[in-house]
């Protein structure tokens, strides 16, 4: 019992101080992702909703692919296939440079595709909960379409999206684990790096596996936090 | 009272609403543009590609790669739902005994991910490999493919558990009560009149998981087994060429359009007496 405390104490002579930094890597590339992702969606679940029917063509070829491809695909994908392209790129313009991708900038646009694409469906599922006359009410006083859309309409849509969003932020958590393969040294790497070291698979990865299990729990309470918050001004029934 | 003495005739349709070059419109063209773009090219690329030396090369490996990741998926899939009925029992019972195992369950399955389950069963299960010699499982650990299968099943059976419950739980209390009162033993009433109508609901949650599966099939790449996210790595190891992961793609995106139109025929057809 003593050599497996030892093995996980901080320090040069255990995995405490490794692990930590993979699950502060992993936390981090979660929370990166969030606002591209968040953005992106929205702007894929507004030209869903557009008038225009080429505008909602794109934005659906768009999702169609990124939730039709597994997500490590993507992630390799958007690895190589930006190192190829921009190694192609400095040979046309006459450089000869190795060029490594970031794994963490990679890792965080491969899932922001992903997670946009789910979000569009959430905000999409959400802009139906709002009646017309929130746009009706804003146009009356007086406010630009922009202002209405911002100040009226996307608080209320964060609102009403949120049990669909806390959701992807579970899986988003979940998906980052996949970036180890390219390379990040994330929770998931860590861990086997301290398996293979120290011969003791099982705990390892039972530790990277209960960490997930704490990660996620922990957001389930801060989530839930935020929906009270958020569900503050409505009459309780 | 007025009374019209000639027929009117009818007038022509108001013309056209003219659409104006909004913004919208031409971001929207551009997009479109920029996709047309992208997938002729894509089409052209693959169609040069259709002969060169790595397709001739790798395409039996890809087939290979397909009956795989369909082997792997349908297993787990079967094995899973066989186990997902008891955990949904549990799930859904009201004594504590039950309860707390299955909730318990079901949230540490659905609260990590697929990659560190399957490392665990498969790397981990190497900690304990003098017992399970002993006990003479250690064929089945040892093997990256049934390791997947176990992990793959018991991801999955949670989340079926899941979309079995809240189906069972969405059928309205008073079928039972009217099945009852007609005189019908509980099994009867939950195998011809609970378990048809819920599996109505659950068709699209299921469909959805299997569509997941296929995807997250992908993981088990990572642990040796040679499925088509598995070939589609080798393949490109070896040449470095990039079209191994674009033909990937185009597999991954024709199964899973594959499966969700015939889901989509499959929801029509159970669902034709709702339909108006």
């Amino acid at each position: 019992m003593d050599d497996l405390l030892t093995l996980l104490s901080f320090g040069d002579a255990g995995w405490g101080d490794e692990i930590a930094t993979g699950v502060f890597i992993t936390v981090s590339l979660a929370i990166a992702t969030i606002p591209f992702g968040l953005v992106l969606g929205f702007l894929l679940a507004l030209a869903k909703r557009s008038e225009d029917q080429s505008l909602r063509l794109a934005a659906n070829i768009y999702t169609t692919i990124f939730r039709g491809l597994p997500e490590l695909l993507t992630l390799f994908l958007v690895y190589y296939g930006v190192q190829i392209g921009l190694q192609q790129l400095t040979q046309m313009l006459g450089f000869d440079a190795y060029i490594e991708v970031n794994s963490f900038a990679a890792g965080m646009i491969a899932l922001a595709m992903v997670f946009s694409s789910y979000a569009s469906e959430a905000f999409l599922s959400a802009f139906q909960g709002i009646p017309q006359g929130q746009y009706e009410g804003g146009y009356a006083l007086g406010l630009s379409k922009r202002q209405t859309m911002v100040l009226v309409i996307a608080p209320q849509l964060l609102r009403l999206s949120l049990p669909a969003l806390s959701n992807l932020w579970l899986i988003l958590l979940k998906d980052t684990a996949l970036v180890s393969v390219i390379g990040l040294a994330d929770l998931v790497r860590q861990a086997g790096m301290a398996a293979r070291i120290t011969k003791e698979p099982f705990l390892f990865f039972g530790i990277a596996f209960l960490i997930y299990l704490v990660l996620a729990i922990l957001s389930s309470i801060g989530l839930s936090r935020i929906d009270a918050y958020a569900k503050r001004g409505e009459a309780s029934r | 009272m007025s009374i019209s003495l000639a027929v009117i005739s009818p007038k022509a349709p108001p013309p056209p609403r003219p659409q104006p070059w909004s913004s919208t419109r031409i971001i929207g063209h551009v997009l479109m543009a920029l996709w047309i773009v992208a997938g002729a090219s894509l089409l052209w690329y693959l169609a040069s590609n259709v002969a060169s030396p790595f397709v001739l090369k790798y395409w039996s490996d890809y087939l290979d790669g397909i009956w795989t990741t369909i082997q792997i998926v349908v297993i787990s899939l079967a094995i899973g739902s066989l186990l997902s009925l008891p955990i949904a029992a549990g799930r859904s019972s009201k004594r504590k005994i039950f309860f707390l195992p299955a909730y318990a369950y079901v949230y540490i399955f659905r609260g990590t991910p697929l990659l560190a389950q399957t490392f665990l069963i498969y790397y981990g299960a190497g900690s304990f490999r003098p017992e399970l010699q002993e006990i003479g499982l250690w064929w089945f650990f040892r093997d990256a493919w049934y390791c997947v299968i176990f992990a793959f099943s018991l991801n999955t059976s949670a989340y079926q558990a899941e979309i079995l419950r809240g189906a069972i739980q969405s059928v309205p209390k008073g079928q039972w009560e009217g099945a009852q009162a007609l005189g019908l033993s509980r099994p009867i009433i939950f195998w011809k009149i609970i378990l048809p109508q819920a599996l109505m609901v659950s068709l699209r949650p299921y469909g959805n998981e299997i569509i997941l599966m296929v995807k997250g099939s992908a993981i088990a790449s990572i642990v040796t087994v040679f499925d088509l996210m598995g070939e589609t790595r080798r393949a490109f190891s070896r040449s470095f060429d990039f079209q191994a992961y674009i033909w990937a793609a185009v597999f991954y995106l024709l199964i899973v359009e594959i499966l969700r139109q015939i889901w989509d025929r499959l929801e029509r057809r159970l669902t034709r007496h709702l339909q108006r």
